[in-house]
């Protein structure tokens, strides 16, 4: 490879999900050059993943909450833009370049501009014996589901958060019921949601579309167990069991198949290694990517839209989308109708508002948050909470130090599952603020990558 | 246990650890492995102990096998006819992948 082969776009979007579809869409339709890199082998991220290709009947089993993805990936489809699957973008440097692997083949890109719709991870959830094989998360069920057509028999559902009760009403669906449902969620969670409901019709909706799913589960006759604790995945091998308090009363559910859920949060891997600004959003207890309005990070050739910027789903990832697509073409002096994007942030901003309210239903508790001394946090080096305490008073500060003191975050992972765990035991340890606590320091390669692979970019 | 709902689709066969197994073509490798029953893929090097699929995203590397003498994640891996895929049992306890 060598510097003459180094392609160029107005804007290069990376990730195929619902913000960086429309984005790419938005800003081709006005006539700027746009390439799309994604991980995946066709367009729609996680939540539309497979969506081009999924048979009727699995489509009907995943519901509206899915199907209503095609219309986007169809236009996405269908637009000039370049798109390119099975793409492995694995350096960013601050002026736009990247270096992304496609099948081991390595192409060096630079774009005016860089979108980045990379969207969200499943917040940790390093309960006792999380490692286990047959423990999963709830979004990975999802994935084989859409994927697929891949369903576990039998499964405990564990945890909180709205993606529970989808995926519980998928299954049932599907004809594999899950064997219950345990719920970390608490009386006292719902009271305190309820000053953040707004008094708007896409709540209500929302509401209603809640309360059909819990119809659903209980005419499955599938059991709940609310506000339960302390959970422990059990098993040597292989998980047998998921066990927990509720209601005064050690509780034990034999499972093959556990899966876990406490919300998603936003995968910051890029954004940190661009060494941009975070701040820590204490309501999603999770760092969010410094932006402005459009999305626009404090490296003025970045942007980020979407679940990788601040969760707020897939209709809000749709508008940010549009809206930062058509902005950033105009910035780039495409001709762009200034009253569209105005009107894109004025429904942002509204649908923005049911997000504080699903943010206090299903708050994590601290339990996962920060977890008893046994739990291991690191998966990838073995390294548990009591280790990283430990490390804190010997005067471990932040989470960089932690990888001297014990290796944690160093893995093939590169601290994807525990930097937000490492954090919040270090804040909590020594009295500190997670901002000032700060996160791990991200370097490229952000993926593996084979020596070949490196030896086939050109010198700087 | 995992089981597919549906198996639309042309049939192809590929080895894990010198076993033949069959899929479905372009599946998902990770959840061919799964529906074969392999449910634990590597070990870890740190403690030993199973490890097997997690994310599904490619996000947490528990899924790691070998093909080609390269470490993928099973995950981010269609299956092809023929494809031969190795588990990696004995990685060394400071090797990176």
């Amino acid at each position: 490879m060598s510097d003459e082969n180094q392609k160029t776009y107005d804007i290069i979007v990376v990730g195929a999900g619902p913000a960086g579809m429309s984005a790419a869409t938005a800003a081709a339709e006005v006539g700027a050059s746009v390439l799309l890199l994604d991980e995946q082998p066709s367009p729609g991220g996680q939540i539309y993943r497979g969506i081009l290709s999924a048979p009727e009947a699995r489509a009907k089993i995943l519901g509206s909450s899915y199907t209503e993805g095609l219309a986007i990936t169809k236009a996405f489809s269908q637009s000039s833009v370049t798109y390119q699957p099975l793409a492995t973008v694995w350096q960013f440097d601050e002026s736009g370049s990247l270096i992304y692997s496609v099948e081991g083949e390595v192409t060096q890109a630079k774009g005016s501009h860089i979108l980045l719709a990379t969207g969200a991870l499943e917040r940790p959830v390093p309960i006792p014996g999380w490692t286990l094989p047959g423990v999963m998360t709830a979004g990975a069920a999802q994935i084989l589901l859409k994927s697929s057509g891949v369903v576990p028999d039998n499964a405990v559902l564990a945890g909180s958060g709205p993606l529970l009760y989808l995926l519980a009403t998928q299954l049932i669906r599907a004809g594999s019921p899950p064997k219950a449902l345990v719920e970390t969620q608490t009386f006292k969670d719902a009271l305190a949601a309820m000053r953040f409901f707004p008094l708007r019709f896409s709540a209500w909706k929302m509401l209603a579309k809640g309360f059909l799913m819990m119809r659903e589960i209980k005419k499955a006759g599938i059991p709940r167990y609310k506000a339960a604790k302390g959970f422990r995945a059990e098993g040597s091998k292989q998980v047998e069991a998921l066990s927990f308090d509720h209601k005064e009363e050690r509780l034990r559910l034999e499972c093959e198949t556990l899966l876990l859920h406490q919300g998603v949060v936003p995968n910051t891997q890029i954004t940190r290694s661009l060494r941009v600004q975070h701040r820590w959003n204490k309501r999603q207890a999770c760092f969010h990517p410094f932006t402005n309005g459009v999305g626009l990070t404090t490296n003025s050739n970045y942007s980020i839209i979407g679940d990788g910027r601040a969760i707020a789903g897939a209709q809000v990832a749709v508008l940010e989308g549009r809206s930062a697509g058509s902005f950033v073409a105009a910035s780039l002096g495409f001709n762009v109708d200034p009253a569209d994007v105005f009107k894109q942030q004025k429904i942002i901003k509204k649908e923005r508002a049911v997000r504080s309210f699903l943010d206090r239903l299903y708050q994590p508790p601290k339990e996962i948050l920060t977890p008893a001394n046994g739990a291991t946090v690191c998966r990838c080096e073995e390294v548990t909470a009591g280790k990283i305490r430990e490390y804190a008073t010997i005067g471990c500060l932040g989470p960089n130090q932690t990888k001297a003191f014990g290796r944690s975050g160093m893995g093939p992972c590169q601290g994807r599952y525990c930097g937000l765990t490492v954090t919040e035991i270090l804040a909590e340890e020594n009295k500190s603020s997670q901002q000032e606590t700060g996160a791990y320091r991200i370097r490229s390669p952000i993926k593996p990558v084979t020596l070949s692979e490196i030896a086939q970019c050109s010198e700087d | 246990m995992f089981r597919r709902l549906d198996e639309a689709g042309k049939k192809v066969r590929f080895t894990y650890d010198d076993q033949d197994i069959e899929a479905i073509e372009n599946e998902n490798l990770a959840a061919a492995l799964l529906i074969a029953g392999k449910t634990s893929l590597r070990v870890n090097p740190v403690s030993k102990q199973p490890r097997a699929p997690y994310c599904m995203m490619g996000a947490c590397f528990e899924c790691l096998v070998e093909i080609d003498g390269i470490s993928r994640q099973a995950c981010m891996v269609q299956v092809s006819e023929g494809l031969v895929v190795n588990s990696i049992l004995d990685i060394g306890g400071n090797e990176d992948v």
